[in-house]
């Protein structure tokens, strides 16, 4: 397994122009793990690419944090659907 | 290069107010967005449009050339040509180029809007970066190649990309490659490409996770006397030692046989042959003899 690394939620934040009470709505709705380190916040790095694409839902597109959740949700169900898709496709070739 | 309508990409009319731009911009930019819509060239072609019809309704400049020009706006380009070399003339009449050489991904914005406003004028007034689509593939590896690392070639949008492949990958493992997505638009990162690996079982192995299972034919004789056998394994040739009396179904263990854990270099699964005795068939006369002698002993 690869090492997980943190990254502090304050340079994230700095990097993104947000606000750090922003990641933490995002963890105390349970879209995202926030650990803390001391005195610091900080995140998975393997959670990175979820977390940005929330940070844009919510700055270029106006969307609540309600929002984000039901679209991560509805995402998730087309994406194990798709899944689904391919596998059955895979086993229809198979008898073709 | 055709005409485009901003107005109508955005479906307001002419009179629109800034306000009411917006909201247009807004409610499609959340229809279209490449996060909202994962793999869909045709969505994120319609939010570069969207992006780009923005990008001059929101700016009261380029709304007032636009709207000035119209379907006029070859004569535009003509016009703006003209003033350009004019400006040229003047030793320190200050109509050179006034934008910096920072680059932008090509493709972004329509032609139209290039003739119109000229390449640079893009970043001008676009106050949203946004990132690239993400891109999804599949790769297709066989079986005896994901058991060693190996490099990989393969072309995505006309650029090839060449990545290592660790050993032990799974069927439907997916992995990231940062940056390799779409180009973003208004100067945003570029997405990332995600590779969903489709392992092809190429051998008679069957795999289940690091493990491998494999059906051993062996015959009567050395299912009751004992013997050896060589078998073969992803590593090569294996003898194992069949001991006597081995019964039918009988799973016998090859440890670190198996499939290479992923991302821990030297770790192997284990290989779990199952025995299955063949009984004899097309029996001799002297051969039904002996085994009827065989069963009168019990």
């Amino acid at each position: 397994m690869d090492n997980e690394q943190l990254i502090v939620v304050s340079e994230f934040c700095a990097g993104h122009h947000i606000e750090i009470s922003f990641i933490e709505s995002l963890g105390q709705q349970g879209l995202i793990n926030i650990s803390t380190i001391g005195e610091q916040l900080a995140i998975s790095d393997t959670q990175l690419p979820l977390l940005e694409k929330m940070v844009r839902l919510h700055y270029e597109l106006d969307i609540n944090l309600e929002g984000i959740e039901t679209i991560f949700h509805l995402l998730g169900r087309i994406e194990a659907m798709q899944q689904e898709m391919r596998e059955l496709q895979k086993k229809v070739r198979l008898y073709e | 290069m055709e005409f485009v309508d901003y107005y109508s990409i955005l479906g307001i009319d002419k009179s629109a107010s800034p306000d009411e731009v917006k909201k247009a911009y807004r409610k499609l930019a959340r229809k279209y967005h490449p996060d909202l819509n994962p793999n869909d060239t045709a969505a994120n072609k319609k939010f570069q449009q969207i992006n780009e019809a923005n990008e001059v309704l929101s700016d009261p400049e380029k709304r007032k050339k636009y709207d000035q020009y119209g379907k006029d706006w070859a004569h535009a380009e003509q016009f703006e040509q003209a003033k350009r070399s004019r400006q040229q003339q003047q030793p320190f009449g200050g109509g050179g180029q006034h934008f910096s050489s920072e680059d932008f991904g090509e493709g972004d914005f329509s032609d139209f809007f290039e003739s119109l406003f000229g390449r640079q004028s893009r970043r001008g007034g676009s106050k949203s970066k946004f990132r690239g689509q993400d891109y999804e593939t599949e790769m297709k590896v066989n079986l005896t190649d994901a058991y060693a690392t190996h490099k990989q070639t393969f072309t995505v949008n006309g650029k090839n990309i060449r990545i290592t492949v660790p050993a032990g990958i799974e069927d439907g493992q997916k992995i990231r490659l940062k940056g390799h997505g779409g180009e973003g638009l208004n100067g945003g990162p570029a997405g990332d490409l995600y590779i969903t690996f489709s392992i092809v079982n190429n051998t008679s192995f069957k795999r289940l996770g690091n493990d491998l299972y494999q059906t051993l034919d062996i015959d009567l004789y050395t299912a009751l006397l004992g013997g050896e056998v060589t078998i073969d394994t992803l590593s090569g040739k294996v003898k194992i030692k069949i001991k006597p009396e081995t019964q039918n179904g009988t799973k016998i263990r090859l440890k670190d046989k198996g499939f290479p854990v992923y991302r821990e270099e030297g770790r192997f699964g284990d290989l779990y042959i199952t025995v299955h005795v063949k009984l004899p068939t097309n029996l001799t006369e002297e051969q039904k003899k002996l085994f009827k002698q065989l069963s009168e002993m019990k």
